[in-house]
C-alpha cells in the first residue's frame, strides 16, 4: 500500500543534514553551555551558530533577538505573559484575534484570571482579520497585540503588515505566532513590525524539544521560568544543544530552499484541491482559494454527510495521514474553534478533515489521494450514512449546493436527537 | 513503517471496516434514528420483528468510528432477541462485546442503545396490542416480588 503523508503541520520528518549536525552533541559534546571550560564553550559557540541561522531565517537585526524554548507553545506562553507582565504598570489590555491557536488562547485566558483583559478580534468568513478592527480594539491600557501569521485550522494568511503598521503606529508590542508559517513562507521581522514571534523547528523538518521566540530589542520581555541567567535572563534552564543545533541546520535549509519549497507545495495543493474537487461532489474549502491569500501547503475541506474522524480513520487504514477539525476527534466533543469562528455549519464542520503538503509530496501521491478519497473513502462512509441517503431522499438538504428540498442537518439533528445540536 | 498501529481495539476497528447489518431494511416494522446531543452525529436502526422477535436489523450512522462499529456491534447482538429482551439493552453490551471503548467514545455507544430502543418504540407504536402485552408483563413483573410475599 502506498503510504501519503499529509500532516506537515503536525509535524515533519528530520532533515538528513540537521540529524548528522546533531549527532555529535548527545555524547562527544555534551557540555552544558552555561560552564567555562573547553565542554561549555563548544556548547556555546554551536548554540550561537544556531542562533544566527535562525535570525538569518526571520530577517532578526541581530542573532541576540532569538531565544531558545522548548517548544512553540512554551513560546506562545513566553510571549504573551513575559510581555504581560514587563509591561503591566502601563497597562493590562490585549488584543487577539479568536482563532489564535490554543497556546495563544489559553495563555490569555490564564491572564484574564489574573486581572488582565482581552479583545478578541472576530475574523470573517475566510479566517481573515480585519486591521482596522484591531485598530478599534486598542486602547490606552493596550500592551500587547497578538495576530498569527497563518492560521494552522485554514491556511488563512493574514494581513500581518498592515496590523504590525498599526501596533508600530500605536506604540503597542505585536506578536505573530509564525507556527504554521516558518520554514515554508517568506518572514521577514523587521518589515511585518513584528516585536515578537514565534515558531517550531519541527514544523520545517528540524527536530522536536526546541521552540524559538524572536524579540526585538525595544520590546520589554520577563521571564516566565524561574532559574538560571540562560538565554539573557529570558528563559532560564538548561539548553536542549542538540536540538537547537538541529533547528539551526533545518532554518539554513529552509531558507535557502524557501522558494523551491514554496513554488511545489503551491502547486501541488492546487493540484490536490482541484482533484478532489472534480471528483466528490458536495465538498468544499474552508479558508481562502489557493493563492497569494492562503499558504501554500495546506487544505481543509468538508466534504458533506459524512463525519471527519470516520475520514480520518478511513484515509489511515488506505495508508493516507490526515487531521480532521470534527468534534468526533477532539477530546472536549467541540469542533475546532476556527471552524466556529467562521461560521462553518455544523454539518460541515463535523465533515472536515485538514491536508497538509510537505517538500517531499510527490504528483503521484496526489494522484493516489485524489483518487482513494473520491473512489474509496467518500463513497464508503456516504454508504453507511443515513444522511446521503436522506439527502437524496429530499429529506435533508446539502449546505453546499442546496436543492432547496428537505431541512437543514442541523435542524434534522434537533429533531431527531430532541435537543440542538451545539 | 511497518508495524500497523491502531486507534481503537481490533474488534472495534474490524466493525469499522467490515461493518455488519450496514444498510436499510425496505420493509422494516421499526425505525429509530436519533442524535447525539453530544457531538451532533446521528445513527438510524431499523428492525425486522417477527412473533416478538428480532428478525433483522440494520444501522446506518453519521459519527466517528466508534459510534459506526457501536452500531454494526449492536445490530449483530440485538437479533434474535424478542422485543421485551431488547427494550431492557444497554450500551455496556456493546462496549462489551467491541472489546471496550476510550471513556470520551462511550456515548458513541448509547447512540446505538438509544437508535435502538427509538426503533422498537416505533415498533410498538404500530402496533398497539403488541404494545399493551409488552406493559402487561411488566407489569405482571413489577407486581410479582408483592405476590411472593403474600
Ligand atoms: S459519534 Fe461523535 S464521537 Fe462518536
Amino acid at each position: 500500500m502506498r503510504r501519503v503523508y499529509l500532516d506537515h503541520l503536525s509535524a515533519t520528518p528530520l532533515l538528513p543534514e540537521a540529524f548528522e549536525a546533531m549527532k555529535p552533541y548527545f555524547m562527544e559534546a555534551f557540555g552544558n553551555a552555561a560552564s567555562l571550560h573547553q565542554y561549555g564553550l563548544r556548547v556555546r559557540d554551536a548554540l550561537a551558530k544556531a542562533r544566527s541561522q535562525i535570525a538569518a531565517l526571520v530577517n532578526a537585526e541581530s542573532a541576540e533577538e532569538i531565544f531558545f524554548t522548548s517548544d512553540g507553545t512554551e513560546s506562545a506562553n513566553l510571549a504573551i505573559k513575559g510581555v504581560a507582565y514587563a509591561n503591566q504598570r502601563r497597562g493590562n489590555h490585549l488584543v487577539v484575534s479568536e482563532i489564535e491557536h490554543p497556546a495563544v488562547l489559553n495563555s490569555v485566558e490564564f491572564l484574564e484570571k489574573q486581572g488582565f483583559t482581552c479583545t478578541r478580534v472576530k475574523v470573517d468568513s475566510e479566517g481573515f482579520v480585519n486591521p482596522e478592527d484591531v485598530r478599534a480594539a486598542i486602547t490606552d491600557k493596550t500592551i500587547l497585540v497578538a495576530v498569527h501569521h497563518v492560521n494552522h485550522d485554514i491556511g488563512t494568511l493574514e494581513p500581518i503588515r498592515e496590523i504590525g503598521r498599526i501596533c508600530a503606529e500605536k506604540g503597542v508590542p505585536f506578536y505573530v505566532d509564525a507556527e504554521a508559517s516558518a520554514g515554508w513562507l517568506p518572514i521577514d521581522v523587521q518589515q511585518m513590525g513584528a516585536s515578537l514571534l514565534s515558531f517550531s523547528p519541527h514544523k520545517f523538518y528540524g527536530p522536536k524539544g526546541v521552540g524559538v521566540l524572536y524579540r526585538n530589542k525595544k520590546a520589554r520581555l520577563v521571564s516566565i521560568l524561574h532559574g538560571g541567567v540562560q538565554e539573557g535572563g529570558r528563559r532560564a534552564g538548561t539548553e536542549n544543544v542538540p536540538a537547537i543545533v538541529g533547528a539551526g541546520v533545518a532554518a539554513e535549509v529552509a531558507l535557502r530552499e524557501l522558494n523551491q519549497r514554496f513554488a511545489h507545495t503551491a502547486r501541488l495543493q492546487k493540484k490536490l484541491w482541484e482533484g478532489l474537487k472534480a471528483n466528490v461532489p458536495y465538498i468544499k474549502l474552508n479558508g481562502p482559494e489557493p493563492g497569494p491569500r492562503r499558504a501554500p501547503h495546506t487544505l481543509n475541506i468538508s466534504t458533506e454527510f459524512i463525519e471527519g474522524e470516520g475520514q480520518l480513520l478511513m484515509c489511515d487504514l488506505n495508508g493516507i495521514a490526515v487531521a480532521s477539525g470534527s468534534s468526533c476527534v477532539s477530546k472536549s466533543l467541540k469542533i475546532s474553534h476556527v471552524l466556529a469562528a467562521i461560521g462553518l455549519d455544523h454539518a460541515l464542520a463535523q465533515g472536515n478533515i485538514i491536508m497538509s503538503l510537505g517538500k517531499d509530496t510527490t504528483d503521484e501521491d496526489i494522484d493516489y489521494v485524489v483518487q482513494t478519497f473520491a473512489k474509496v473513502v467518500v463513497p464508503k462512509l456516504r454508504n453507511m450514512s443515513p444522511m446521503w441517503d436522506e439527502f437524496q431522499r429530499g429529506i435533508i438538504d446539502s449546505v453546499i449546493s442546496p436543492t432547496g428540498r428537505g431541512r437543514s442537518f442541523t435542524e434534522h439533528a434537533a429533531a431527531v436527537s430532541g435537543k440542538p445540536a451545539h | 513503517m511497518s508495524e500497523t498501529y491502531t486507534l481503537y481495539g481490533q474488534t472495534v476497528m474490524d466493525h469499522f471496516m467490515n461493518p455488519r447489518n450496514m444498510g436499510d431494511l425496505p420493509d422494516a416494522d421499526g425505525v429509530g434514528e436519533v442524535g447525539a446531543a453530544a457531538c451532533g452525529d446521528i445513527m438510524k436502526i431499523s428492525l425486522k420483528i417477527q412473533d416478538g422477535k428480532i428478525t433483522d436489523a440494520r444501522f446506518k450512522t453519521f459519527g466517528c468510528g466508534s459510534a459506526i462499529a457501536s452500531s454494526s456491534m449492536a445490530t449483530e447482538l440485538i437479533k434474535g432477541r424478542t422485543v421485551e429482551e431488547a427494550l431492557n439493552f444497554s450500551n455496556q453490551e456493546v462496549v462489551d462485546a467491541l472489546g471496550g471503548l476510550p471513556p470520551v467514545k462511550i456515548h458513541c455507544s448509547v447512540l446505538a442503545e438509544e437508535a435502538l430502543k427509538a426503533a422498537l418504540e416505533d415498533y410498538l407504536k404500530k402496533h398497539p396490542d403488541v404494545a399493551a402485552k409488552v406493559k402487561e408483563k411488566e407489569a405482571a413483573r413489577s407486581a410479582a416480588p408483592e405476590t411472593a410475599n403474600a
